[in-house]
């Protein structure tokens, strides 16, 4: 194991972490907001995927992939919560399963509409390539999803921390029911933020899609993951969500180079320890 | 006991009668569908018992099931052991390292609450699974490991309609056993708890230890599951502790009616009848899987087995028949 293993293990570590930032800052702060466990979130990865392939399919743009697939999601997240998890009120256990339902709709409609095969998203010439910095090879479209993911963390602080719905949205993970007796409109702030959710999960699948592919089955084997980040960042936080996925995307990378056969192990019994001994994460507030 | 009490007992005891005498006359392939029913329908009544009664939420049933699965088929595929009389001693072990399982699980899990202890076994689950899927050495990985032919002592397990018998037996006796538990003074603390915690702690129950013990049972039943999921499926793979099935016996348990018990297993019948039958009909199946999970939450709030007294509500006052009790109790 020698200085190449440890700078590529890292830097893999690393942009596998921006990956899980952009699926799972929407999931956090759905949670954090909602205190849903959105079952759902990993088709909404998925679908992102599968939408950027119809729209570069047909309109051979890569670029206009992007905000489609995300936009498109979005739509759908906007459905769901208005129409079926809005009315049903708080209910953690009915939530899960309405989602978990959702999830098998989406599944097989993803299955019929774009079928079986692994799907692989090609971004454009350049993101094909490597660079080369101090004789480590570093393929560009990992330091692509870097940015992306550095460039939407910082669009989503400003819109936290400096707008009128940020405020909102902060009130409400923080006390919902004092939130409303302010004059909150929290149900609002609920759609905004499923939707927002969902957007975010759609950029992610396409951004995860070269990287990852796309492929029936994505949906439940990520999303775990994203929330093995949400659990040990802290719900409804998003530095929590940053250093979670820093902290989830490196463990995974590092576990399993170094331990193969407890490496998912080694994912999950953090979650868990972190869930006994402070249930709002390491930067979730109280 | 009271009427309706009596009257419950009799209506099970003759679908369990029509269940054993109908099945063994059926197509080999309902015997297998029935024998897996009865099988998830263990690990459901499990689940049962702290979700319906207790009001715990658990998203890592999966779990135990795998815990008694594994081992049964470690011991099986790797020392022969469990395939002949000492099956019965893979059943107690089975038990043992599910209850064993949820009493190291259950120190994390049971002092959290709703949203909370949904996520903590959420992971424990995954805890779980992880650790089937890349402990290679042991588990055999993503292959998963094939069982040797199923037991044999004086009576032949290979043969499906005997293997139908003994999970029969398994059921029946769980089912007994569960219920005992639910009307013992043990039983009806649980309920309180999942009433009002708060009261019950006041009371001067130790409400934290009453849903420890709830949460051992639940797993050395699921583990008992898991036993005969190995030697009815002849494979255990990471497949079998997925997320979907803590999810899917959420379901049944949802579907059939929480805090019923009966409620569960028919749950477990339907889901199996969709995942295994209708899978192997029409490629659309899911879309009826979905269908059932969004349909239950949004219709059937207090599931299946709440409808009888629902429509008797609607009957009685046409207006009113949309508030009935979420959570309907068997052991009124």
């Amino acid at each position: 194991m020698d200085t190449n293993f440890w700078v590529i293990q890292a830097f893999n570590g690393i942009s596998y972490g921006a990956l899980l930032f952009l699926l799972a800052s929407g999931l956090s702060l759905i949670f954090g907001v909602m205190r849903i466990v959105n079952l759902a979130h990993g088709s909404f990865f998925l679908l992102g995927g599968y939408v950027a392939l119809t729209v570069i399919w047909t309109t051979g743009s890569w670029l206009l992939a992007l905000p489609a697939a995300a936009l498109a999601v979005a739509v759908v997240g906007l459905l769901m919560e208005r129409v079926f998890l809005r009315p049903l009120g708080f209910d953690p256990l009915r939530q899960v399963l309405l989602s978990v339902g959702f999830a098998y709709l989406f599944q097989q409609a993803a299955l019929d509409i774009w079928g079986g095969d692994n799907l692989d998203i090609v971004p454009p010439g350049i993101l094909k390539e490597s660079a080369v910095v101090g004789g480590f090879y570093f393929p560009i479209y990992r330091i692509f999803m870097i940015g992306m993911a550095l460039a939407v963390g910082l669009v989503l602080w400003l819109a936290m921390e400096k707008t009128r719905m940020g405020a909102m949205v902060r009130a409400t993970v923080d006390d919902s029911e004092m939130a409303r007796g302010v004059g909150i409109n929290t149900s609002r702030v609920s759609m905004f933020i499923f939707a927002l959710g969902a957007f975010l999960a759609g950029l992610g699948g396409f951004i995860g899609g070269a990287f990852l592919g796309v492929y029936p089955g994505l949906d439940f084997a990520i999303l775990p993951i994203a929330f093995a980040v949400v659990i040990i960042g802290g719900m409804g936080s998003l530095t929590g969500a940053a250093v979670g996925s820093l902290l989830v995307g490196l463990a995974d990378n590092f576990g399993k180079a170094l331990f193969p056969e407890i490496s998912y192990f080694t994912l999950y019994a953090p979650m868990v320890l972190i869930l006994a001994l402070k249930p709002t994460g390491l930067f979730g507030r109280e | 006991m009271s009427m309706d009490g009596r009257r419950k007992l009799l209506i099970v005891t003759a679908a369990l009668l029509a269940v054993l005498l109908a099945t063994p006359h059926s197509g080999s392939y309902i015997i297998v569908l029935v024998t897996h029913a009865l099988i998830f329908a263990i690990l459901a009544m499990s689940l049962d018992i702290l979700l319906g009664f207790t009001g715990l939420p658990s998203l890592g049933q999966a779990a135990y099931l795998g815990m008694g699965a594994y081992l049964t088929a470690i011991l099986a595929s790797k020392f022969q052991f469990g395939l002949d009389w000492t099956f019965w001693l893979v059943v107690v072990m089975g038990m043992a390292i599910g209850a064993a399982t949820a009493a190291i699980f259950g120190l994390f899990a049971v002092h959290a609450g709703g949203v909370y202890f949904l996520m903590i076994t959420l992971a424990l689950g995954m805890c779980v699974w992880g650790l089937a899927y890349r402990w290679n050495s042991l588990t055999g990985g993503d292959n998963g490991i094939v069982l040797p032919p199923r037991p044999a002592f004086g009576i032949e397990l290979a043969d499906d309609v005997t293997f139908f018998y003994l999970v029969f037996s398994f059921f029946v006796a769980a089912l007994a056993l569960l219920y005992i538990l639910v009307r013992s003074p043990f039983g009806r603390s649980l309920v309180g708890i999942r009433e009002n915690e708060l009261r019950m702690r006041i009371l001067g129950y130790n409400t934290w230890l009453h849903k420890y013990i709830a949460f051992i049972i639940a797993g050395g039943f699921g583990g008992l599951a898991g036993v005969l999921w190995a030697h009815a499926h002849g494979l255990v793979s990471p497949e079998d502790v997925v997320l979907a099935t803590s999810v899917d016996a959420l379901l049944m348990v949802v579907l059939g009616g929480p805090g019923t018990l009966v409620g569960g297993a028919i749950g477990a019948g339907i889901v199996v009848f969709l995942r295994e039958y209708l899978s192997t009909l029409v490629p659309w199946w899911q879309y009826v899987l979905g269908g059932v999970y969004v349909l239950t939450i949004l219709y059937l709030p207090g599931g299946l087995l709440s409808l009888p007294e629902r429509i008797r509500q609607w009957r009685a006052h046409p207006a009113g028949a949309a508030e009935a009790k979420p959570m309907q109790s068997a052991s009124h």
